[in-house]
């Protein structure tokens, strides 16, 4: 517990408002409470998200980069036996599900798979640890884990898509994407019924093609987020008393446990549907 | 719970993360995987062609001990032949050998006898015409009968 003086709901608002650096009445700053930080728009920026994130982004290109300049086909050692098994295994999961050829598709299902991991796994640190420290060192907000953030995961789909998007219009034409989205599933011979089943078609595709990023990065972030919300609340148990503490202890323990499968989970779905998404632009319906 | 520039930053973040990857780690681990692969491959081909090579070998070893054993076979059966030829040989020569020096004996004892009886014919000549002067209390005159003599000699 941060402090006696928050009720329960303060505390839970605390931990859930991030440390927010944007544009409030002319001058950039920090936000001091979320009305601040809802006031600021989208001229705003969460610093802890994109420090977290990007501290474990280096961390991951710092140890699979080291693994890279010293592979050799001899015995491997500890470390680059673990990198390698990562690495074969998302291989395995690009050839199983992505058909076409593109060099960019597997390394990216790599850096998906470990950076959403990652940045999954800061749920498991116990809610009040690092933002303990950082709110010592005077800085008021701190969420750590980027996943639970929807910027990040929103970010990450987004990004996925414009690729998809790109590769289809690339490997199909405009032509074919278009065709895609406005002549199927319902068509026809006769040129009036197809005239009229266009804009049909058009409205069930384009839902389609929007629902991928968004439900690509809203099941992340919803994973996350839900999980983040529980440890909150188990870690309310703390200040309820040895009794209560104690058996938060237990449930917080539990949670965490069954979270590790959730973090890969996601991780693991994150990426597979990227590479699905992937291989849809590259291949005919 | 807003969303913001982040958005974007962790756009920028994400696409560089993955161009970072597909540059500089995954080209260096598929190359060094792909070369396990391949050396694996490799090892697993000499392993067999080793073993291969190895059943050649025995093949042949027991062929080579299968003809060294025949020679030997041979050599052992020509030496015992070459042995009792031998042997019969030596029993061939001691048999001519004796054959020989018995012959010898007997012309030697033959001789003797012819000797000895050509002596005691000498004897008996001189005893004889001893006896008869004796008897006829006279010289007679060994030279006259010497026709005589060489008569009763070549008689005895």
């Amino acid at each position: 517990m941060s402090s006696d003086a928050l009720t329960s709901s303060e505390y839970i608002k605390h931990h859930l408002q991030n440390l927010t650096w944007g544009k409030l009445d002319g001058s950039w700053s920090f936000a001091h409470n979320a009305a601040e930080a809802k006031a600021m728009g989208f001229m705003a920026i969460h610093v802890d998200t994109m420090f977290w994130s990007t501290v474990l982004g280096l961390a991951f290109l710092y140890v699979f980069r080291k693994v890279a300049k010293n592979a050799h086909s001899g015995t491997p050692g500890g470390l680059q036996n673990f990198v390698e098994m990562i690495v074969e295994f998302v291989d395995t999961s690009v050839r199983g599900s992505f058909t076409a050829k593109n060099d960019l598709v597997a390394p990216m299902a790599l850096t998906v798979f470990v950076w959403i991991f990652l940045m999954n796994m800061m749920d498991l640190i116990p809610v009040d640890w690092i933002p303990g420290i950082t709110e010592a060192m005077g800085i008021e907000h701190m969420r750590i884990v980027p996943s639970a953030d929807p910027n990040a995961t929103f970010g990450m789909a987004l990004s996925v898509f414009f690729l998809m998007l790109f590769y289809s219009i690339k490997n199909k034409g405009i032509g074919g994407f278009t065709g895609e989205l406005t002549l199927q599933p319902f068509e026809s011979k006769n040129v009036l019924l197809q005239a009229f089943f266009i804009p049909v078609n058009f409205l069930l595709e384009f839902v389609s093609l929007i629902a991928k990023p968004v439900s690509l990065s809203l099941r992340l972030f919803g994973n996350m987020y839900a999980g983040e919300m529980i440890f909150i609340l188990i870690a309310l148990m703390f200040s309820g008393g040895f009794a209560i503490g104690l058996f938060g202890g237990v449930l917080q323990l539990g949670w965490a446990i069954f979270h590790i499968l959730i973090v890969t989970l996601q991780a693991f779905i994150f990426m597979t549907l990227t590479i699905v998404y992937m291989d849809m632009a590259h291949s005919e319906h | 719970m807003n969303i913001n520039l982040t958005l974007i930053g962790q756009s920028i973040t994400f696409v560089l993360f993955v161009w970072f990857c597909m540059k500089f780690i995954w080209p260096p681990i598929m190359a060094a995987l792909d070369e396990r692969r391949k050396k694996i491959a490799d090892g697993l081909a000499a392993a067999e062609r080793g073993t291969r090579e190895q059943e050649l070998a025995q093949k042949r070893a027991a062929e080579v001990l299968h003809e060294a054993k025949q020679q030997a076979q041979d050599i052992i059966s020509q030496a015992q032949k070459r042995g009792s030829e031998i042997v019969d040989e030596a029993k061939q020569q001691a048999r001519d050998e004796g054959q020989r020096l018995l012959t010898a004996a007997h012309a030697e004892i033959e001789q003797e006898v012819n000797h000895a009886r050509e002596e005691l014919r000498g004897q008996v000549a001189n005893l004889a015409i001893a006896g008869a002067s004796k008897v006829l209390r006279r010289e007679v005159d060994a030279a006259a009968n010497e026709d005589l003599l060489k008569d009763l000699v070549s008689q005895l």
